[in-house]
């Protein structure tokens, strides 16, 4: 078990390193950050001054060692545009995000869970067909259209939830679903695919014949080794939330990180997008990392293999 | 390929997205004869005009947007960038991905350990923020979609692709095709291409919903195909900010997405099952 951390941990760190160098040298695809930065309405003076005092004059090779020695420390530089320290703007922001994203997740296991399990006992039922149907509509469609008709229905017609910004729970419903909507769906249909593939176990078998009632089968027998692979899929699934808290951000206008990333790319501030998207790569890591290892926890196979 | 022709008529479902698909590639080959207006003619007067089943004028049936063009038009000419970049990323990328993840799985040793750690790597950005982060430095093309977009599918044919490659590579045809002097190449495309393909098409007609998803989401956000191409997802999010006064233009363009990407998951769906019948239940 030591071993394995041991690996896994390092395995981490080396993505992490990546991922920071990856965003690093990302700015230089344009040619020249401080061209793409300010625009081109400049004298070729200013522009050098702006170079000079981005640092951007220096080796390329100075720049990056020293990127990475103030990303270990935490520091993600200054935004160009609002002159404050990058890892402070993601912070005042993350609190909102992580609020999104929880209620959404806890949208989803609310949800996905049980329909999983109903449709797989009541397998070709009408209830599974309908689910399963249903989720498949859910899956084809896209985040911000879906966004669009809970603003127009709920809040232009009912006038019955707000529409935007940040505050009271009512504020959080419509993001949420929005957000949710699309995992739960895939993770239903796991959930669902992983409880058909264990009822057919031999022990599930041994239950039944043993005279427990279909309840204890289900719930006591089935649906914990169902649950193994959806743990992982969570941990993935971590990622496409995220990403589509981009979007769920923008449609809302909620104050997180995913609105933070869109208006510091449509104002050229590369630092900021730098920033942002290390953390939420780093982030996304990390969540693997904590999935693997109770992974690991819940299913010992993992662990000695 | 007749005999998938054959299963595929039982399913009712699969035939239908098989026929919503076909008529979406029909009109977006032929859109110039389909459109009734030049989808970027701009016409104020008719501004936000209600579609004309809803009490709207004449003429445009699916009404217009902010600057007066005709949303139908403009419907029929964004199915072409939806599905150019759909196909056009899935081949690019599963193609590359699937490539070095049958080199990988093939030669092992170090090619499969920097294969692999490049695909732990990509997996590990969320595909859609490193597109939004390339394509603002970039800037909107419709290229330099199809390259971030790719560039986000790559890794998940690489991991199956290697995967597949690796039991294959245990099956005695192999040990016997190399007893016989088959060169790796010749292996890898008589014996290893042909076995690992099935699964591979399966993820290509997921990464195809997900990645028309993903376009149409970049063009939202304004970082995707410049703006003045009809796109799906520009549409939705210029009349987004219209959402009050008119709805029509904030929502029909959704409507043939979700119609599209609904169609190829079933097929997917359906596909899955096909190759692996194990799963039908």
């Amino acid at each position: 078990m030591a071993r394995y951390l041991a690996g896994r941990i390092l395995q981490t760190v080396f993505i992490l390193w990546a991922v920071a160098s990856i965003a690093f040298f990302l700015t230089l695809l344009s040619g020249d950050p401080a061209t793409l930065m300010i625009g081109e309405h400049w004298t070729a003076e200013q522009v050098a001054a702006f170079r000079e005092y981005m640092g951007f004059d220096r080796p390329l090779f100075v720049q990056y060692l020293e990127y990475l020695g103030r990303i270990i420390q935490g520091d993600f530089g200054v935004s160009v545009r609002q002159q404050v320290p990058v890892t402070q703007l993601i912070l005042e922001r993350f609190p909102a995000t992580l609020q999104l994203t929880l209620a959404a997740l806890s949208i989803i296991l609310m949800v996905a869970i049980p329909v999983g399990v109903i449709s797989a006992v009541h397998r070709n039922s009408l209830t599974d067909r309908l689910a399963m149907g249903g989720a498949l509509v859910a899956q084809s469609v896209p985040t911000f259209w879906l966004g669009i008709l809970l603003i127009l229905v709920f809040g232009v017609w009912l006038r019955w939830l707000p529409i935007s910004g940040r505050g009271s729970a009512a504020n959080l419903i419509l993001p949420a679903i929005t957000l949710a909507t699309f995992s739960t769906a895939r993770i239903a249909r796991l959930v669902r695919a992983s409880m058909l593939d264990v009822l057919s176990a031999d022990y599930i078998r041994t239950a039944r014949a043993k005279g427990l009632s279909p309840g204890r089968v289900h719930y006591g027998h089935a649906l914990r080794n169902a649950l193994i692979p959806v743990v992982t899929l969570l941990g993935i699934e971590f990622g496409s939330l995220l990403g589509g808290a981009l979007v769920t951000e923008t449609v809302f206008s909620y104050p997180g990180i995913g609105r933070l990333t869109i208006q510091a790319i449509q104002a050229r501030d590369l630092p900021l997008v730098q920033g942002v998207i290390t953390f939420g790569a780093m982030l996304f890591v990390l969540a693997n990392l904590l999935v693997d290892l109770s992974y690991s926890y819940l299913d010992p196979r993992i662990r000695n293999a | 390929m007749r005999d998938l022709w054959r299963v595929l008529k039982r399913s009712r479902l699969a035939m239908a997205g098989v026929l919503v698909l076909g008529v979406i590639v029909l009109v977006a080959l032929a859109a110039p004869l389909l459109a009734p207006f030049d989808p970027e003619a701009i016409d104020i007067r008719n501004r936000l005009a209600r579609p004309a089943w809803f009490g709207g004028p004449e003429g445009h049936p699916l009404g217009t947007d902010s600057v007066g063009r005709d949303l139908l038009s403009r419907i029929v000419y964004g199915a072409r960038v939806s599905l150019f970049v759909g196909v056009a990323t899935v081949l690019v990328g599963g193609l590359f991905g699937s490539f070095l993840g049958i080199l990988a799985g093939f030669w092992r040793g170090r090619v499969e350990t920097i294969i692999m750690r490049l695909v732990d790597i990509q997996l590990a950005f969320p595909s859609i923020l490193l597109a939004v982060a390339i394509m603002a430095i970039l800037g909107p093309s419709l290229w330099n979609v199809i390259f971030v977009l790719s560039l986000a599918t790559w890794a998940p044919f690489c991991r199956v692709a290697r995967g597949q490659t690796l039991s294959v590579c245990q099956e005695d045809y192999i040990t016997a095709a190399r007893a016989i002097g088959a060169g790796p190449w010749s292996i890898i495309r008589r014996h290893v291409v042909p076995n690992v393909i099935g699964p591979l098409i399966v993820i290509a007609s997921f990464a195809l919903a997900t990645n028309i998803i993903n376009e149409a989401s970049l063009s939202f956000l304004g970082v995707g195909v410049p703006p003045t191409t009809p796109t799906w997802g520009g549409m939705l999010g210029e009349g987004r900010n219209y959402i009050r006064m008119a709805w029509w233009v904030s929502t029909l363009p959704g409507v043939a997405l979700m119609l599209v990407v609904y169609s190829v998951n079933v097929l997917g769906d359906w596909l899955r099952d096909y190759l692996d019948p194990t799963l039908i239940d």
